[in-house]
């Protein structure tokens, strides 16, 4: 399609517009410009889902010429899934952010920040975000993957508990020590691309030149250790529970939703789609890591006393299951993977929001304050139920699809792996349906008694209305999403150079 | 014989209006003077900027002012940039509006803090306005020293450019003891390093015979070996700009001096010094002693290092934001030093429309100099009972009570920490780059570590602006016209060069031949 109009760029300035207009406009006015900013944006996002699977909206015009950077966006399978999250996301976080401005928190400073300002740091990760989902240049890339970081800086600094500062200041300083290690392999794409004739940052152009074994492995380190911070993996996942302890459930729920996706996505489009010889090189390595996150996450969710840190450290099993999709190299298992990010983004987003219910009620979010909620908050019971059903991948949810297509995908080339990682689908039950047990049922103290007095509002659930409908309905329809994805999954796999394993019943091993 | 000095006019026309400033203080009567000295020094800077823009256009790159000077591209560029951040640090001389009406510097310079003579120099409403000539003859040093084409006349615009500054640094309203220490501390260390200085050149005079840049690099190729002779020389030469850089360890001065002088001379000192000890070094090292290169790249090599380590590592535990900025100048010193290592020209096999390691250092310079001058500018602007208060306590919450003046400054901190979409990334990539062109990927790795510690440092004080109480002792000054120019230049040129770095790398790769 020839377009005169550059639709892409539309998409990623949208949100930063409204984003700037929401910062000028002071107060409440401005909280509701950024609502509105949303609501554009995921319409003209959803439209742009479904229109891209039949036009070719790529953008490439020179940026920086004298190293070679463009500006080019495209849109692949992943990144339209990518983009559907993130537009779907934003406002329904802005909504159950809604009453952030009267809230009373921990240690707040006066004088406040005004109600426009949440929504318009919300945009601009929206925006930045977006960019970085649609970029096939890897320096526009990797501007944008740092640029979100600062409003996701502000969005952690400005609300939440008390020491939200020192957690703010980890959050920033783990990404940015990824970040800068990234820019380092960065800087040698340049270094390869301008040896061999043409410095360009064109992730295509990169992969068609020929490298030495050593310097494929040095970048790939690079870029891999970037997004092993950002997907949290263990070791360098630690930032993740202190973040989401701290700051408001819709900041995390954004921060685990839309911004760590950015890992998985950074380790397919450009570990496996630019350097697949080192990714095999270091597979093994890669998946012992993935086992490691998947068991010890699930276990440290349930030794976990705090709601927050309980739902984040699920996170980092969950993210363990997408990187061992990525890295078992077959078609099914990187799908799944994809379609994981996807199902995780709102299944981890409509956890987050809910044990933020509770916080907002209780002032609380220790398991140890809780007990008895069921009677009082009935339907509030049942949405962290469901959401935490989908969690742990219950069959009919989301999560069950991109679990279960990993691992049957992931079976044939990590056999050992799959069969430890499964374990964490029981894990995955004790954590939620012990933490269901202990919050909800059994006897109130007069604590919960007087503070739980409600049950949710219209405005709760419409937060969590959709997200739990979108679980269900890529729960059972996962087919016409999978099939988006696929073929990314297929046109990784054929840079990749791997063909898929066969059938035992076709005289696979 | 004047055609052969009309390429060099905008130097002295900046020496020459410094000429004439100082008869004006004679001349004019003292209500005007200090008006009439801005607007004469914005005027002077202003036509020699014009004129080597014009220059810029016009002249092949030649040898001037009978081959004392070198007229080219780099030069130039390092000329008009050195202008224009020499007048934006003119514009904050002249701010009165923050002090509440009074200048930035010393009443009576001269007179003995808290003296009798001093008290009736403020009663009286005094003013040293000869720091406005002082600037421009250091301006004409500094211009002379990047383009100088022999060891002889570095020496000369080094001492021209250094003494008005240690001047200078002493002349603070406030706090003038300290003042006086950082000035007297800036002119024995200065003092040094220029005896260190002059005794190389007399080494490589011994060795070369010469002082002229190209016969010092005939002379080296001429001989196979390079006898210690020469080393020696080439050692004690480097040391006397990398004191002038800022680079570890001859950094002593760089806190103390920062910290001590009055602000607006900080801003001009932190850049255009720097500047030009930059430019100056990297036509000595690529001029004169470019066949030298496997010699001085290790040890530029380790003084890199340890400039970025002690510059990211110290800053770190500051609790001073003009302290903090010092080290964070130290540490860019050695991010620039990891550019000129590189040493990546057109001369060994650079392709002509590509970054190299001069190109790469002008744009980091001028993203250096963009956010460096608009910080402290924002610097000026934070008072406790009239005087700056520059400690981390009382730059509490700033951000919460001015979200402008909070969210100018996060940007010159991102800038300086490299942030993408901003001048300081684009500076930083590529001087890196340029580095790793120059087989220098080990340094790089080094020099992208110690931008994590220093974002360290600058988010502190993001989270200080953003995330602490309001400190109610702090005042927040409304800024006067000039500052307002400044952290406006300051912004839009920080973002504008982040987003759009192509035009102006273009130029910088066009002019980054040295010719010789």
């Amino acid at each position: 399609m020839d377009n005169s109009i550059p639709l892409l760029t539309v998409l990623g300035v949208l949100p930063l517009i409204f984003s700037l207009i929401a910062f000028a406009v002071r107060g409440r006015a401005g909280k509701h410009v950024a609502f509105v900013g949303s609501l554009v944006t995921m319409v003209f996002g959803i439209w742009i889902f479904f229109a891209a699977a039949s036009n070719d909206f790529s953008e490439m015009v020179p940026w920086i010429k004298a190293i070679g950077a463009w500006y080019a966006l495209s849109l692949d399978g992943m990144g339209r899934a990518m983009v559907l999250l993130s537009v779907i996301l934003v406002p329904i976080v802005l909504i159950a952010e809604w009453t952030l401005d009267s809230k009373q928190t921990d240690g707040h400073l006066e004088p406040r920040w005004g109600s426009n300002v949440f929504g318009a740091l919300a945009l601009m990760v929206e925006g930045f975000g977006l960019f970085v989902f649609m970029a096939s240049d890897v320096l526009l890339f990797y501007i944008f993957f740092e640029a979100t970081l600062i409003p996701m800086f502000f969005l952690i600094t400005g609300w939440g508990g008390a020491k939200r500062g020192k957690a703010a200041m980890k959050f920033l300083l783990y990404s940015l020590a990824g970040g800068l290690i990234m820019l380092f392999a960065v800087i040698g794409v340049y270094a390869v691309t301008a040896g061999a004739g043409q410095p360009s940052f064109l992730i295509d152009d990169f992969a068609a030149i020929a490298m030495s074994e050593t310097v494929q492995k040095m970048l790939f380190v690079g870029f891999f250790i970037a997004f092993a911070v950002k997907a949290p993996m263990v070791p360098v996942h630690t930032w993740l529970p202190d973040t989401a302890e701290q700051a408001v459930p819709g900041a995390t729920a954004l921060l685990v939703g839309i911004l760590d996706k950015i890992g998985t996505f950074g380790m397919i489009r450009i570990c496996l789609g630019m350097l697949p010889g080192a990714s095999l090189w270091a597979t093994p390595l890669v998946v012992v890591l993935a086992v490691i996150s998947i068991i010890y996450g699930a276990v440290l969710a349930i030794t976990s006393t705090d709601l927050l840190r309980l739902v984040s450290y699920t996170s980092v099993s969950h993210f363990g299951f997408m990187v061992l999709g990525i890295f078992a190299f077959t078609t099914s298992s990187i799908t799944g993977s994809i379609f994981y990010m996807l199902a995780h983004g709102f299944s981890s987003a409509a956890l987050f929001l809910a044990v933020g219910f509770l916080q907002n009620r209780r002032g609380s979010v220790a398991i140890a304050d809780f007990g008895g909620v069921r009677e009082f908050a009935p339907l509030l019971a049942g949405v962290f139920l469901v959401s935490g059903l989908a969690t742990l991948g219950l069959p009919g949810t989301a999560n069950f699809a991109g679990e279960f297509v990993i691992m049957t995908g992931a079976w044939p080339r990590q056999t050992a792996a799959v069969a430890v990682a499964v374990f964490a689908t029981v894990l995955a039950a004790v954590y939620v349906l012990w933490a269901y047990q202990r919050v909800f049922t059994g006897q109130p103290s007069d604590e919960v008694k007087k503070s739980i007095t409600s049950d949710l509002d219209g405005r709760e659930k419409l937060v969590i209305g959709p997200l739990i409908a979108l679980l269900l309905v890529f729960g059972f329809f996962p087919q016409p999403m999978i099939n988006v994805v696929e073929q990314t999954a297929v046109t990784t796999m054929n840079v990749v150079g791997m063909t898929d394993p066969l059938p035992g019943s076709m005289g696979g091993k | 014989m004047l055609q052969e000095f009309l390429p060099a006019a905008p130097v002295l026309l900046v020496l020459l209006g410094g000429t004439i400033a100082i008869i004006f203080e004679g001349a004019v009567p003292r209500l005007v003077r200090p008006t009439v000295q801005a607007a004469w020094t914005l005027l002077v800077l202003l036509g020699a900027f014009c004129w080597t823009l014009y220059g810029w256009t016009v002249y092949q790159p030649q040898l001037t002012a009978m081959n004392a000077l070198t007229l080219d591209g780099p030069a130039q560029l390092a000329w008009m940039l050195l202008l224009f951040f020499a007048a934006l640090g003119a514009l904050l001389f002249a701010e009165r509006r923050v002090g509440g009406g009074e200048s930035p510097f010393a009443p009576n310079a001269s007179a003995v803090p808290s003296s009798q003579v001093e008290r009736e120099a403020i009663a009286a409403r005094q003013e040293q306005t000869e720091v406005f000539p002082l600037l421009l003859f250091s301006v004409a040093g500094m211009m002379v020293f990047v383009a100088a084409n022999d060891l002889l006349v570095m020496f000369v615009a080094l001492e021209i450019l250094s003494f008005p500054l240690y001047v200078l640094s002493g002349m603070a309203r406030r706090r003038r003891l300290l003042s006086q220490e950082a000035s007297l501390k800036y002119f024995l260390l200065g003092g040094l390093s220029s005896a260190i200085f002059l005794y190389g050149i007399a080494l490589v005079f011994g060795y070369a015979g010469s002082f002229y840049f190209r016969d010092i690099d005939l002379a080296i190729q001429a001989n196979a070996q390079s006898p210690w002779l020469l080393l020696c020389g080439l050692g004690m030469v480097a040391i006397g700009v990398l004191f002038k850089i800022g680079a570890v360890p001859f950094h002593n001065w760089v806190p103390d001096v920062y910290q001590g002088a009055p602000t607006p001379v900080t801003a001009f000192m932190a850049i255009c010094t720097k500047l030009a000890a930059t430019m100056g070094l990297l036509r000595l090292l690529y001029v004169a002693l470019g066949s030298l290169r496997w010699d001085w790249q290790p040890m530029l090599a380790v003084v890199a290092v340890l400039t970025m380590l002690v510059g990211s590592l110290v800053g770190l535990v500051q609790t001073d934001v003009k302290r903090l900025l010092a080290y964070s100048s130290v540490a860019h010193a050695g991010f620039i030093l990891v550019g000129v290592i590189g040493a990546v020209t057109t001369v060994n096999g650079l392709a002509d429309d590509r970054v190299g390691s001069v190109s790469a250092i002008l744009i980091y310079l001028a993203a250096y100099g963009l956010a460096t001058m608009g910080a402290f500018a924002i610097v000026t602007l934070v008072r406790r009972s009239g005087a700056e208060a520059t400690s981390y306590a009382s730059w509490a919450g700033l951000g919460r009570r001015d979200p402008m003046l909070g969210v100018l400054m996060t940007i010159f901190l991102l800038s300086m920490a490299g942030i993408p979409l901003t001048g300081g990334f684009v500076g930083k990539l590529a001087v890196f780059a340029a580095a790793w062109n120059g087989g220098y990927s080990w340094l790089v790795l080094i020099a992208v570590v110690a931008s994590l510690i220093t974002a360290g440092f600058y988010f502190r004080i993001v989270w200080v602006m953003f995330g602490q109480t309001p400190n109610s002792e702090t005042a927040l000054v409304s800024p006067g016209v000039g500052t307002q120019i400044v952290i406006w230049v300051g912004v839009i040129g920080t973002i504008l060069l982040g987003v759009l770095p192509g035009p102006l790398l273009d130029i910088a790769i066009n002019s980054a031949g040295f010719i010789r």
